[in-house]
């Protein structure tokens, strides 16, 4: 697009120009990248009883310079595999499979909602816009009363004799996908509509046509032109399930150690600002590679991931 | 395209409606619930959502929850639409890749490692600059504003890219100056997209738990902070009553927006 004609910038100038593009920048340089450097500082400093509760990095007394720079966060997460790395894997796994599921779900859902008419098409949107629009802290709340023990599907089936003694749904991996389902389907269902909306017929037509089975119609025509969609969405639940705490602190057990839950108690609990400061740094380094993925989907594909998220 | 569904499809979509909900459903009935047991159904009443109005500590932990989610909106929505003009107005400014990465990672950014590197920054900022002291409503409101600010910028520079530019250069053909097309033109045409920005921006404040929980300081516990030491503690029907009325405010606005803006831009049919 030629920028000559702008009329913004033909009429602005170069200072309004240049502040319209500072104050943002200057504001998320502050607010955003300078807080990432201040925890990687911390992550290298040892935790000491003093209001902040650790010592300062480096610094001048009286003999000088001094550094309490130290590694000893990082060794202790890898000395304390259990403790740590263990909750790291589980992380990755629970929102790998929470992806799965939700892709399960969502991509039939996201067909449905393409493939209705006009009018259908407005309410099946509304339905999934509402959860999206509502809180998910409210809404893993409302599971909770559902999966108690003695919550409304365990008195349910008791009443109706199906069983004798209430089923163990909370605090195992189920509720925990339960939970994800739950707050990340919208997320997972949106950019695969966008993508289906756009869908030629025609296409799918003419591979009838020429005697391909409805399996064989999704497998060579349907599902690779989807796959930006199912990339998208995936993106979009994988990276923020990674880094969940709301999900395994009210669902999850001691069993379903995710690492923000690990990262809030060494953080509220222990008071040991320098450990959640390196964990918050591991979890960074974990998920790098999805979200420069994410990046380079979206700078490939701007338009698709940015008219899904517009209006409500 | 519309078409025909086959059995398959449609059962896994009822079921994925139904898992979004059927909790929220038993929840609001349940709210309803007269006895103080939340599975036990002993008759009607609406007692919780008149001991709701009685609550001081819920109402005002509501109340600061609003004033913040106020401001964060207002602020995310004016530094997002900022950075979306310069996105796709500018053309390939000085910064572009600066503002653009900056500008998208906090989208992605696990809310814990925010929560926890904005409260360091601040508690860095106070012993060298001494501000902000102590944390509170204005440090909630910062962190609040700058990821709402991300969100803000995706969805106005949606809105701005299909904008026809033909009709700012009219105006300023016709002898206007700059601020005045501005205000007078683009922002009318954009102004669905404002909106829509401000309102998420609104609900991802109002909503936060994590990043609130970090950076607030103590006696500004947000709705969701409060929320959440209650619901450790185990499910009650006033919480019931709580979140079915957040949840039937949160319905009738989604409604109305939709049939608002199905009249207004939809195609009829």
């Amino acid at each position: 697009m030629p920028q000559s004609g702008s009329v913004l910038h033909r009429v602005t100038g170069a200072t309004g120009r240049r502040l319209v593009v500072a104050i943002p920048l200057v504001w998320l340089a502050v607010f955003f990248l300078l807080p990432l450097l201040e925890t990687l500082q911390v992550s290298f400093t040892t935790a000491q009883r003093s209001i902040p509760p650790y010592a300062p990095l480096w610094g001048f007394d009286e003999t000088g310079f001094f550094t309490n720079f130290t590694l000893d966060n990082y060794g202790l997460i890898a000395t304390y595999w259990q403790d740590y790395i263990g909750p790291a894997g589980n992380s990755i796994k629970l929102a790998f499979f929470s992806t799965i599921v939700c892709l399960l779900f969502a991509y039939p859902m996201a067909w449905w909602i393409a493939r209705s008419n006009a009018k259908w098409r407005a309410v099946l949107l509304v339905m999934v816009m509402l959860p999206f629009w509502t809180s998910s802290l409210l809404r893993i709340y409302a599971l909770i009363g559902l999966l108690n023990p003695n919550g409304f599907i365990n008195s349910m089936l008791i009443w109706m004799g199906l069983i004798d003694a209430p089923l163990r749904m909370m605090q195992t991996d189920f509720s925990i996908y339960m939970g994800m389902v739950l707050t990340y389907l919208p997320l997972m269902i949106l950019p695969l509509y966008a993508v289906m909306v756009r869908l030629d017929d025609d296409v799918i037509e003419a591979a009838t046509d020429l005697g391909a089975s409805s399996v064989g119609v999704w497998w060579t025509v349907i599902l690779p032109l989807t796959l930006p969609g199912v990339i998208a969405g995936s993106l979009l639940v994988f990276i923020p399930a990674v880094g969940e705490f709301v999900i395994p602190a009210l669902l999850g057990g001691p069993d379903q150690l995710m690492m923000g839950k690990v990262l809030w108690t060494e953080f509220f609990r222990n008071r040991d600002w320098p450990v959640a400061a390196a964990i918050a740094m591991l979890l960074l380094a974990i998920l790098t590679v999805p979200i420069i993925y994410a990046r380079y989907q979206d700078g490939r594909d701007d338009h698709t991931t940015n008219s899904q998220s517009g209006t409500p | 395209m519309t078409g025909r569904i086959s059995l398959p499809v449609m059962c896994l979509g009822i079921l994925g409606f139904g898992i979004l909900y059927v909790p929220m459903a038993v929840m609001i009935v349940f709210s309803f619930n007269a006895g103080k047991l939340v599975s036990v159904w002993s008759g009607f009443s609406a007692k919780w959502y008149a001991s709701l109005l009685t609550n001081e500590q819920l109402l005002n932990a509501f109340g600061l929850s609003l004033f913040i989610a106020f401001w964060a909106a207002t602020i995310a929505t004016f530094f997002g639409m900022m950075i979306a003009i310069a996105f796709v107005r500018f053309g390939d400014f000085r910064g572009r890749l600066a503002l653009s990465g900056l500008s998208s990672a906090p989208l992605v950014m696990p809310e814990v490692v925010t929560g926890l590197s904005l409260l360091l920054l601040f508690i860095g900022m106070e012993s060298v600059l001494g501000w902000p002291a102590g944390r509170g409503v204005d440090t909630i409101i910062i962190a609040h504003a700058t990821f709402g600010m991300c969100f803000a910028a995706v969805v106005i520079q949606a809105r701005l890219r299909d904008f026809d530019r033909a009709i700012e250069e009219a105006a300023c053909d016709l002898g206007a100056r700059q601020p005045f097309v501005f205000f007078s033109v683009t922002l009318p045409v954009i102004l669905p997209a404002v909106i829509a920005a401000w309102l998420l921006a609104f609900t991802l404040s109002f909503d936060d738990l994590v990043i609130a929980s970090f950076v607030s300081g103590p006696g500004s516990s947000t709705l969701p902070i409060l929320v959440f030491s209650k619901v450790r503690l185990g499910v009650t029907p006033e919480i019931n009553a709580l979140a079915s009325v957040m949840i039937g405010i949160v319905a009738i606005s989604v409604i109305s927006a939709a049939y608002f803006m199905r009249r207004r831009f939809g195609n009829p049919g």
